[in-house]
């Protein structure tokens, strides 16, 4: 929310910056080599068959999976060992959820304060401001006082989208947001997330949701086996994939 | 549910919605859907009371109608019942022990400021539950041991060997409850550690303390612990009972919890890291809330077991309730009361357990927000 005196320092540097990011689970290895840059403000979809390590890769800029070899900067600070720089990192990314995972036990107003009031520090009054104004953003104001179990999962969706916000991250990440919905609902939440891509926000976005690459994304990443195979512009990926890999992908997405 | 209303007339089309017949639905309806459907049932059912009548009518006889109610000796039981005297001539020591009779508003002080915290505490209506905790686990305490100990502020001090009865039931199962839950917490949270050391630690209080039993527990304490104190050195044989039973249960809670910690999904776990939340402020806003909301069952199972365990202090000499009426019926006045003395044990246990679990029914509703995920 409020201009940080260094931001102009920031703004040279990229967002994101996965140098030769590698990461085994045991034997198997998830990611290979994997070289991103993602400048401030750009929109990146993610896309990839199942099993490609699109989520992984994702899920290890803000640490919620570790990688064993590479660099991986996130708005000028390295992800290493040290628990400083991860909840550094943690606190400048927001991340949605395939599976919502809002806090069942806490109301949607609760569930958006509480990050503020407990990390930020912020007071009471302030959180629930913030949290209104996103609530209002995301279109469920008037749900405020009810538990995640009473709404519908794009709403869930959406308070999970405004939970995130109310942290103020200068990064989101989108992990399948609309897997999990029923296809009623994938519009609401598809819309909530334009609406803040046109606010500027740097969004890395692991979604089959091909339109939404199409309207929103600067840059449409392919994964397939682990690897990143194609980085392009949406409107040359769809048209003219480089790779046979990414062809046969889209022929089969895009057959129905 | 009144069939009054039915007998105004209507336009037509316009007839109101009618309660349903009264003997479909309510007490009759029931009784006919489940006890009278058909000849079998029926029959079953008859059996079924008079079952019940041949069980409980020879009860009610003895504990109620024939029973002795008035009296100061075993003289006045003669009407072949229950002797009810016995319980109420020795109440006294059955709720006190041989605390001194000049000293026991002490102890009805005591319990009338417990049950004001507990009323405190409970009462959805009564507000500032934070401060009600905070008193209920620093202040009460300090209160209590002052008063029931005494010693201080002009009071005479009495020793813990003179506490019993019901009393010092209520004091070993309370400690043993608040003090074995958070350690209890604690170390399930220890069992699931990424840190080894911590982990390994917890895995050994925990197993050493599920695989032995309490009554071994309490030797121990009682009778092998003073062995490698130092000379001169004596704890009070009541705290020694006490720290054993909070060990030894804090295990039982452990496990509980863990149970619970397992059944969240770890997108709970991750949201709330994603957030920024550190491990304590995780657990103690996120996981814990929704944990133990989870086996409530099971840790009010758990604090009921405590409960009745206390008895077993009886081998290493302290009179709790169970021993202390033991100790009556040993009395040459009131031999061959036993029956009386257990059966009123048994009641004041079961009130006090009952009691729990309709608590932990209440707050399991009241907990309940539709969800889980």
């Amino acid at each position: 929310m409020s201009e940080n005196k260094t931001h102009f320092v920031f703004e040279s540097l990229p967002a994101v910056q996965m140098q030769g990011v590698h990461k085994w689970y045991g034997e198997f290895h998830v990611l290979k080599n994997i070289d991103l840059d993602v400048v401030r403000g750009e929109r990146i979809v993610v896309c990839g068959p199942s099993g490609s390590g699109k989520s992984t890769m994702i899920r290890c800029i803000n640490r919620l999976e570790e990688h064993q070899k590479g660099h991986i900067v996130v708005d000028g600070t390295e992800l290493t060992n040290d628990v400083k720089n991860i909840e550094i990192i943690r606190r400048e990314v927001g991340m949605v959820f395939q599976h919502f995972n809002l806090f069942p036990h806490l109301t949607v107003l609760e569930n958006c304060i509480l990050a503020p009031i407990w990390v930020r520090k912020m007071s009471k009054a302030e959180a629930e401001e913030i949290a209104m104004h996103y609530l209002a953003k995301v279109r469920i104001p008037e749900q405020a006082n009810k538990y995640p179990g009473q709404l519908s999962g794009g709403q869930q969706q959406r308070v999970a989208i405004a939970r995130s916000l109310c942290m103020s991250p200068r990064i989101m990440l989108f992990d399948e947001p609309t897997s999990a919905l029923d296809p009623e609902m994938i519009k609401e939440v598809l819309d909530t997330m334009i609406e803040l891509a046109e606010t500027g926000m740097t969004m890395l976005v692991v979604t089959h949701e091909m339109g939404f690459a199409k309207t929103v994304a600067d840059r449409v990443v392919f994964m397939d086996g682990g690897e990143i195979i194609e980085v392009n512009e949406p409107h040359e990926f769809f048209d003219s994939p480089q790779h046979e890999r990414t062809q046969l992908f889209l022929s089969q997405i895009l057959q129905h | 549910m009144t069939m009054s209303e039915g007998k105004t007339d209507y336009l037509s089309g316009q007839h109101p919605d009618l309660p349903p017949p009264i003997t479909e639905v309510g007490v009759v309806g029931w009784l006919r859907q489940n006890l009278f459907s058909n000849w079998w049932n029926t029959g079953l059912t008859f059996l079924g009371l008079y079952l019940v009548y041949l069980i409980f009518m020879p009860l009610i006889q003895w504990a109620i109608i024939d029973a002795d109610w008035v009296g100061d000796s075993r003289e006045a039981c003669t009407s072949g019942g229950a002797c009810w005297v016995f319980i109420r001539v020795r109440l006294d020591q059955f709720l006190y022990g041989f605390y001194p009779v000049d000293e026991q508003w002490r102890v009805n002080l005591t319990g009338l400021l417990l049950a004001a915290t507990i009323a405190w505490l409970t009462v959805p209506k009564l507000l500032g539950k934070r401060y009600a905790g905070l008193f209920a686990l620093v202040v009460f305490p300090v209160i209590a041991y002052l008063l029931l100990g005494g010693g201080r502020f002009g009071l005479e001090p009495v020793e813990t060997t003179l506490w019993g009865g019901l009393m010092l039931t209520l004091i070993l199962s309370l400690v043993g409850i608040v003090a074995a839950f958070p350690l209890g917490i604690l170390l399930a949270l220890g069992r699931r550690s990424n840190m080894p050391v911590v982990r390994a630690l917890s895995v050994a209080f925990i197993e050493l303390w599920r695989g032995v039993p309490l009554i071994t527990v309490l030797f121990m304490s009682s009778v092998m612990l003073p062995l490698f104190l130092p000379e001169g050195v004596n704890f009070d044989k009541l705290l020694r009972a006490l720290i054993g039973i909070v060990l030894f249960q804090s295990a039982y809670i452990a496990e509980v919890v863990r149970s619970g910690l397992q059944a969240i999904p770890r997108g709970q776990y991750e949201a709330a890291d994603v957030l920024g939340l550190s491990y304590w402020k995780k657990m103690g806003l996120i996981i814990l809330p929704q944990a133990l909301r989870l086996v409530i069952p099971g840790i009010v199972n758990t604090f009921n077991e405590l409960f009745k365990d206390t008895t077993l202090v009886m081998i290493i000499g302290l009179l709790d309730l169970l021993a202390i009426i033991k100790a009556a019926l040993e009395d040459a006045n009131w031999l061959g009361y036993s029956i009386e003395g257990y059966t009123f044990t048994g009641l004041v246990f079961w009130l006090f357990c009952f009691g729990m679990s309709r608590y932990s029914m209440a707050i399991e509703r009241k907990l309940h927000t539709g969800h889980q995920r």
